[in-house]
C-alpha cells in the first residue's frame, strides 16, 4: 500500500509528492483523506442529505413557500403541542437534575462496595431497552397496578384512578429513562475535583455546607449544564414513551409527526414539524457548543 | 462535629437511596412478571411457569424479529468500528484538515433528535425503495452509533505514543505494518468494546426501526413497541429477562476489554 509509505515514490509529481509524504507521527494528507472517505461518505449521504432533503420538501412542497411553518405556528392546536413539548422537556431535566446530583454526589463520596452497588443502580438501567422501561411504567401505573394498590392501601383513593396515558406517566417515565444521562456527566465533572480543594476550603474555616456551596458546587456547574442540555435535547424529540404511555390527545412532538406521516399521510408539513424541531435543537446545541462537552458524555475522565 | 450536619448526611443518604429506588424498582418488578401464570400482567406474580419463554421461542415472528435484530446489530458493529477506527485514526495521526467537519458531524447524531434522523431517512430511503431491508437499517444504525465508536476509539489512540509508529517505520515496516503490527494491537480492546456499544445501540434502537420497518421485516424493539401498545402480555417480561442477561454478561465483557486495554496501552506507555 504505497500511499501509506513513509518516502514518496521518486515518479511522483511535485504536488504529488507532498500530498503523499509522511513523516513517522504524520500519516499523508492523500492517505488521511482516502482513510477518511468511508465515514464521510456515509454521514454525507445517511445523515446530513437525508436531513437537507427533508428540510428542502418542507419549504418546497406543495408549492415553494412556507406556508408548512406557517400552519405549525399559527394553529393553536399544533401550537399547544410545540408549548407542551417545551414544558415537559423542562420539567423532565429539572425534576433528572434534582434527582441526579446527590447520586452523583453519593457516587464520589463512596467506596468499595457501596460505590459498585451504587454504580450497578445506576447503569442497569442505562444498559437495559428503553422499551423495557417504558413497559415496566405501563405496568406499574395500570388500572390494577402497584401504583393504583398502593394508592387505595394508603386509603388516598377508593377506586383506581387513571395513571396510565396522561402527561404525568410521560413525565415519570421519562425522567427515569433519561436519569443516567445526567448522573454520568455531574459524576464526570465531580470526580474531575480535587478534593485538596475541599479539604483547603475546611483548613482556611469554612464549614462542609459552605465549601460544598462555594467550591463544589460552582466546579460541578459544567457537568450541570452538559447534563440538563443533554437531557434537554433528548426529551424535546423524545418518541417511544409518549407514544405508549401518553394520551392521544395530549401529543408531544414527536408523536404529533408520527400521526402525520402514518394517519394524516401529510410529509411536507411532517417535513415542517420536523424542521422546526431540528432547528430549535440545533441552535441550543451551538449557542452551548463551547460550553458542552459531548464526548464527555459516558462520564469520561480527561 | 456539630450534630446538625450529620442530620444532613443522614437526609443526603435518605434521599439517594429513595432515588435508587425509583431507579430500580421498575426494572425489579417487570423482571419476575416473565414467570407468571396468568395472561395479563400482575405484581406479585401468580404460580410459577416457563411458558411465556417458549411462546417467544415458539412463535416465528418473535424469532424473526430477534434475527434480524441479531444480524442488524452484528452488522453495525462491524462496519461501524471499522469506518470508525480508519477515520479516528486519520483524524488523530494525520493532518488536521478538516477537523471542525468530522465534529460537527460527530455531534449530529447526538444532538439532533432521533426522531428527525427517523423521518428524514424514511423519506429518502422510500424514494430509494430501502424500506424495511437489512441494508436501510444498518446504514441508519451505522450513523447513530458512530460518535460513540469515534469516542471509544479516540480515547485510546491519544494514549498510545505516535513515537511507537515512527520507530516501526524507521526500521522499515510502512505505514501500513506499522499501523498493523504496532499500534491496532494496542488500541484493539477499545476498538472492541466500541463495536459492542455500537451492537447494543442498534440492538436496542427503537426510533429509527419504527419508521423504516415495513409490514414484515420488524426488529424485535418494533416487536416489542407493538405488542406493549396492543397487548401487553408477560412475552415482554420474558423478552426483558433475557435482554436484561444478555446486557449484564456483555457489560461484564466489557469491563474485561477495558481493562485488558488499560493494562496493554501502560506497556505501551513503558516500551
Amino acid at each position: 500500500m504505497s500511499i501509506f509509505a513513509a518516502t514518496p515514490p521518486a515518479t511522483a509529481s511535485g504536488a504529488l509528492a507532498r500530498l503523499m509524504r509522511s513523516d513517522g507521527r504524520r500519516i499523508s494528507s492523500l492517505g488521511s483523506l482516502l482513510l477518511m472517505a468511508p465515514f464521510f461518505l456515509l454521514m454525507g449521504f445517511v445523515f446530513v442529505w437525508p436531513i437537507v432533503n427533508l428540510l428542502a420538501i418542507s419549504v418546497l412542497e406543495p408549492q415553494p413557500t412556507f406556508d408548512n411553518y406557517g400552519r405549525v405556528l399559527s394553529n393553536p392546536v399544533y401550537a399547544l403541542v410545540l408549548m407542551r413539548t417545551l414544558w415537559i422537556a423542562v420539567l423532565v431535566t429539572g425534576l433528572t437534575l434534582l434527582f441526579s446530583y446527590p447520586v452523583a454526589y453519593a457516587m464520589t463520596r463512596a467506596k468499595g462496595p457501596t460505590l459498585v452497588l451504587i454504580t450497578a443502580c445506576v447503569l442497569l438501567p442505562f444498559w437495559s431497552s428503553v422499551l423495557v422501561r417504558t413497559a415496566a411504567w405501563a405496568v406499574l401505573l395500570q388500572r390494577n397496578g402497584l401504583v393504583n394498590q398502593g394508592l387505595q392501601w394508603f386509603g388516598l383513593t377508593s377506586e383506581p384512578v387513571r395513571l396510565l396515558y396522561t402527561q404525568g406517566a410521560v413525565v415519570v417515565a421519562m425522567t427515569h429513562v433519561l436519569m443516567p444521562f445526567m448522573i454520568l456527566p455531574i459524576y464526570g465533572a465531580l470526580r474531575n475535583i480535587s478534593p485538596d480543594y475541599m479539604r483547603a476550603a475546611a483548613v482556611l474555616g469554612a464549614s462542609r455546607s459552605r465549601a460544598f456551596r462555594e467550591v463544589m458546587l460552582p466546579l460541578s456547574l459544567p457537568g450541570v449544564l452538559s447534563g440538563s442540555i443533554l437531557v434537554f435535547l433528548t426529551a424535546l424529540g423524545f418518541f417511544v414513551t409518549p407514544a405508549l404511555l401518553g394520551s392521544p390527545q395530549e401529543m408531544m412532538i414527536a408523536t404529533l409527526v408520527s400521526q402525520q406521516i402514518r394517519e394524516t399521510l401529510d410529509w411536507p408539513f411532517a417535513a415542517a414539524l420536523v424542521g422546526v424541531l431540528t432547528l430549535f435543537v440545533s441552535l441550543i446545541a451551538v449557542i452551548f457548543s463551547k460550553a458542552v462537552r459531548f464526548d464527555r458524555l459516558m462520564g469520561g475522565r480527561e | 462535629m456539630n450534630p446538625r450536619l450529620d442530620y444532613g448526611r443522614l437526609f443526603l443518604n435518605a434521599y439517594v437511596y429513595a432515588v435508587l429506588a425509583f431507579v430500580l424498582v421498575p426494572i425489579a418488578i417487570i423482571l419476575p412478571m416473565a414467570f407468571s401464570e396468568p395472561s395479563y400482567l400482575t405484581f406479585p406474580p401468580q404460580g410459577f411457569t416457563l411458558d411465556w419463554f417458549s411462546t417467544y421461542f415458539g412463535d416465528s415472528r418473535w424469532m424473526a424479529a430477534t434475527w434480524l435484530s441479531l444480524r442488524v446489530a452484528t452488522l453495525t458493529a462491524i462496519l461501524t468500528a471499522v469506518i470508525g477506527t480508519m477515520a479516528t485514526y486519520a483524524m488523530v495521526r494525520g493532518r488536521r484538515g478538516f477537523g471542525s467537519v468530522f465534529q460537527v458531524l460527530l455531534m449530529g447524531p447526538i444532538v439532533i433528535p432521533h426522531i428527525a434522523i427517523a423521518v428524514s431517512l424514511y423519506m429518502f430511503l422510500s424514494a430509494m425503495g430501502l424500506l424495511g431491508t437489512m441494508f436501510g437499517y444498518v446504514l441508519a444504525h451505522t450513523v447513530l452509533a458512530m460518535p460513540f465508536v469515534v469516542f471509544t476509539v479516540a480515547a485510546a489512540l491519544s494514549r498510545v505514543d505516535a513515537d511507537l509508529e515512527a520507530a516501526a517505520m524507521s526500521c522499515g515496516a510502512s505505514r501500513f505494518t506499522a499501523f498493523h503490527q504496532v499500534t491496532l494491537p494496542l488500541i484493539l480492546p477499545n476498538v472492541a468494546s466500541g463495536g459492542l456499544f455500537a451492537f447494543i445501540i442498534s440492538f436496542d434502537e427503537p426510533v429509527v426501526s419504527f419508521f423504516l420497518a415495513g409490514i414484515r421485516d420488524k426488529t424485535l424493539p418494533r416487536m416489542m413497541f407493538d405488542d406493549i401498545e396492543q397487548n401487553l402480555t408477560p412475552v415482554i417480561p420474558a423478552v426483558a429477562v433475557i435482554l436484561t442477561l444478555a446486557s449484564v454478561a456483555i457489560i461484564f465483557g466489557t469491563a474485561l476489554l477495558r481493562h485488558r486495554a488499560q493494562r496493554m496501552q501502560a506497556i505501551g506507555r513503558e516500551a
